[in-house]
């Protein structure tokens, strides 16, 4: 078999995997490579995914049947392997011409996750020691390998994620019958112990080796079970809490297999709405001092499709508002819709030199056709102020336009 | 406002160039309003003058920009050179010519800092872009990349890959400026090169860009196809240097 038909089966296995950052290390020397702490995007998929990362399986030989994957064992599909040799040396010659970031490897279970654990680091061992390589690696710790391969991986990659696959534990005795909650979240934990002990240490010796150096990550499913948002937001809060995560990624389910106990293939359609929903209120809850709490509730658990959760947060509150811009502080500011982080931060530095009032809201970047609804300058009213809470939902309904897939269509004159 | 008669300056188009325009305007107490470079003569109704770079006299300015005003002042002053604002150098000049009679506003919102603080920020993020869409291919060991940026990001490329590519010799070459960076070594120089003859990569070389084309083509998933999205990430500008559209040349 040819790389190229390797790389074409192994990239095919990987691509529902849904993290593909490179953010969070700043690893350099070496001979070759550099992390930025930012991240960087090199290129974007036809699904307008960004590409940073090569990600590719180290094989898609699996021992598991989970029902929701495709590349369970009773899937009829051609089956690859890349030697840890071809996958390094591919990895370089792409990076040399910059075409990515790093790598991310992942893989399915072959043979024992020791021995797939045993792989990955075999891979990883020739570009780090062999080929001198700084540039950003995430892998994927496999749940059930031995704690000290796991330890391994750790020492070679910028990132270890372990996907907890479904938000509930019923979901994965229905799905993943191979796979156990307790499995997925013992790497988690020793992970996070493990990232600890290399920081704490590391005020001690110097030349402590870095463990994950750009943390941990996971991502679950959604739609393929009947988990609801409420559900699924209280779980990546514990997780961001209890793990130290940096990310949680949500992948909407596509279906690639033919189980009963899954939504049906034929016209299902992947909600990708409540996905980017999801992710919005991800955000609040990293950078927006949000509680999962605040954003929905066991009476309310849907995430509202016609609205982003912050604008919905703001149209059920709107006894906080309207919001001082000249005098309001950080966390006020950041709950009002159109004001982001930047945005808030630029609020502050510029109001010591003069205060605000539309006009220069505007020149600061400040998203006012959201932000107008809830603000006041010196205390005059923005004149959207006046208007009636039915009519700011329906203008910030509209607003969300391009978001929600059309439900109508234009119908033509001339048939 | 300032008092001083206006005139109209030719310079050699060089960052050196124009601190050599400050420091005379300053001397001769003349307000320049419109800059004149080697690609862009036109008529104007000012007083013309040629000004000769004098690389002592831009030094002093230089420094000047540091010790009178702000080391990030003198930054902002160097990234904006970079931009492609029409007439940077106008605007460069209304802010220096505030700043060294210690008027320069503080207000971010003011329109004279507002429309340079733009230009950056275009500048920085197409910067950020390119560190991503800088396609590289194998000549012989030396690599080589092309770039059609809409402002001059080589330098802002440059620290990103002399550190990222310490063991490589690279040369990117900037086709909408003319110019290019050249590194080898653990040594780098930007000079003017107008245009670039390459041969035909070699077998090796065509093959990995096929992979390349091949991983990029399989990664996407076709239930979730978005050009829309994709567009907004990476203009279509940009995807003429970019190895994944283009075509497999004949064998």
């Amino acid at each position: 078999m040819t790389i190229a038909e390797k790389l074409q089966i192994l990239t095919d296995a990987a691509k529902y995997d849904v993290a593909c950052t490179s953010s969070g290390g700043d690893r350099r020397g070496g001979n070759l490579g550099k992390t930025i702490a930012g991240g960087c995007c090199h290129s974007f998929s036809a699904d307008g995914r960004c590409i940073t990362l090569l990600k590719v399986l180290l094989t898609n030989v699996c021992c598991y049947d989970c029902r929701y994957c495709v590349n369970r064992t009773s899937n009829d599909l051609p089956r690859a392997m890349f030697t840890p040799r071809e996958l390094a040396d591919l990895t370089i010659d792409f990076y040399r011409r910059n075409y990515i970031e790093g790598l991310f490897l992942s893989s399915a279970v072959v043979r024992s996750p020791d021995y797939t654990t045993e792989l990955m680091i075999k891979a990883l061992t020739i570009l780090r020691e062999e080929y001198g390589f700084s540039g950003y690696i995430h892998a994927k710790a496999i749940p059930g390998a031995d704690p000290l391969l796991t330890h391994r991986l750790g020492l070679l990659a910028d990132r270890l994620s372990v996907n907890i696959e479904l938000p509930s534990s019923q979901s994965l005795a229905l799905l993943a019958p191979d796979k156990k909650k307790e499995n997925i979240f013992q790497p988690m934990a020793q992970i996070r112990e493990e990232i600890l002990q290399s920081k704490a240490d590391k005020r001690k010796f110097r030349h402590t080796p870095d463990f994950a150096p750009a943390g941990q990550s996971t991502q679950m499913i959604v739609g393929a079970s009947d988990e609801t948002d409420y559900h699924i937001l209280k779980l990546s809060e514990g997780m961001y809490q209890k793990y130290a995560l940096k990310r949680v990624f949500f992948s909407a389910y596509i279906p690639v297999a033919d189980s009963p106990l899954l939504p049906s293939p034929v016209d299902f359609q992947p909600p990708l709405l409540r996905e980017h929903r999801l992710y919005q209120s991800d955000w609040l809850l990293r950078f927006y001092h949000f509680k999962a709490d605040e954003i929905l509730s066991p009476d309310q658990p849907t995430l509202n499709p016609l609205l982003d959760p912050k604008c919905n947060w703001a149209m059920n509150h709107l006894d906080q508002f309207p919001v001082e811009v000249n005098t309001a502080d950080y966390r006020t500011l950041l709950r009002v819709p159109g004001i982001g982080v930047i945005g808030a931060r630029k609020i502050l530095s510029a109001r010591r030199w003069r205060s605000l009032d539309e006009d220069s809201l505007k020149k600061l970047g400040i998203v006012m056709k959201r932000a107008q609804y809830f603000l006041t300058c010196s205390g005059h009213m923005t004149p959207a102020l006046r208007a009636r809470p039915e009519n700011v939902l329906r203008a910030l309904t509209a607003l969300e336009a391009p978001a929600i897939q059309p439900q109508y269509e234009q119908l033509s004159l001339f048939t | 406002m300032s008092t001083w008669p206006q005139c109209t300056l030719a310079y050699d188009g060089t960052f050196t160039g124009f601190l050599t325009c400050v420091g005379d305007s300053f001397r001769r107490k003349e307000y320049p309003f419109y800059f004149l470079t080697p690609g862009n003569r036109q008529f104007s109704l000012y007083p013309l003058r040629e000004i000769v770079t004098d690389p002592n006299l831009a030094r002093q300015v230089y420094q000047d920009l540091e010790k009178e005003v702000s080391e990030s002042f003198r930054r902002m002053m160097t990234y904006a050179f970079l931009t492609d604002l029409p007439q940077k150098e106008r605007h460069m000049f209304d802010l220096i010519y505030l700043a060294f009679s210690r008027a320069l506003p503080q207000d971010v919102t003011d329109q004279r800092i507002l429309i340079l603080d733009r230009a950056i920020h275009h500048l920085t993020h197409e910067a950020h872009q390119y560190k991503g869409f800088v396609r590289f291919a194998d000549y012989h060991g030396v690599l080589v990349g092309q770039i059609t940026p809409k402002n001059r990001v080589l330098p802002l490329l440059r620290p990103h890959f002399c550190q990222r590519f310490p063991n490589e010799a690279f040369l990117l070459h900037d086709k909408t400026h003319k110019e290019a960076l050249f590194y080898a070594g653990g040594k780098w120089k930007i000079r003017p090169v107008d245009h670039l003859d390459l041969d035909k990569p070699d077998q090796a070389e065509l093959e990995c860009q096929a992979l390349w084309r091949k991983f990029y083509n399989t990664i996407a998933i076709p239930s979730r196809y978005n050009p829309k999205c994709r567009q907004t990430h990476m203009p279509k500008r940009f995807w003429g240097d970019l190895t994944e559209f283009q075509s497999p040349e004949p064998a």
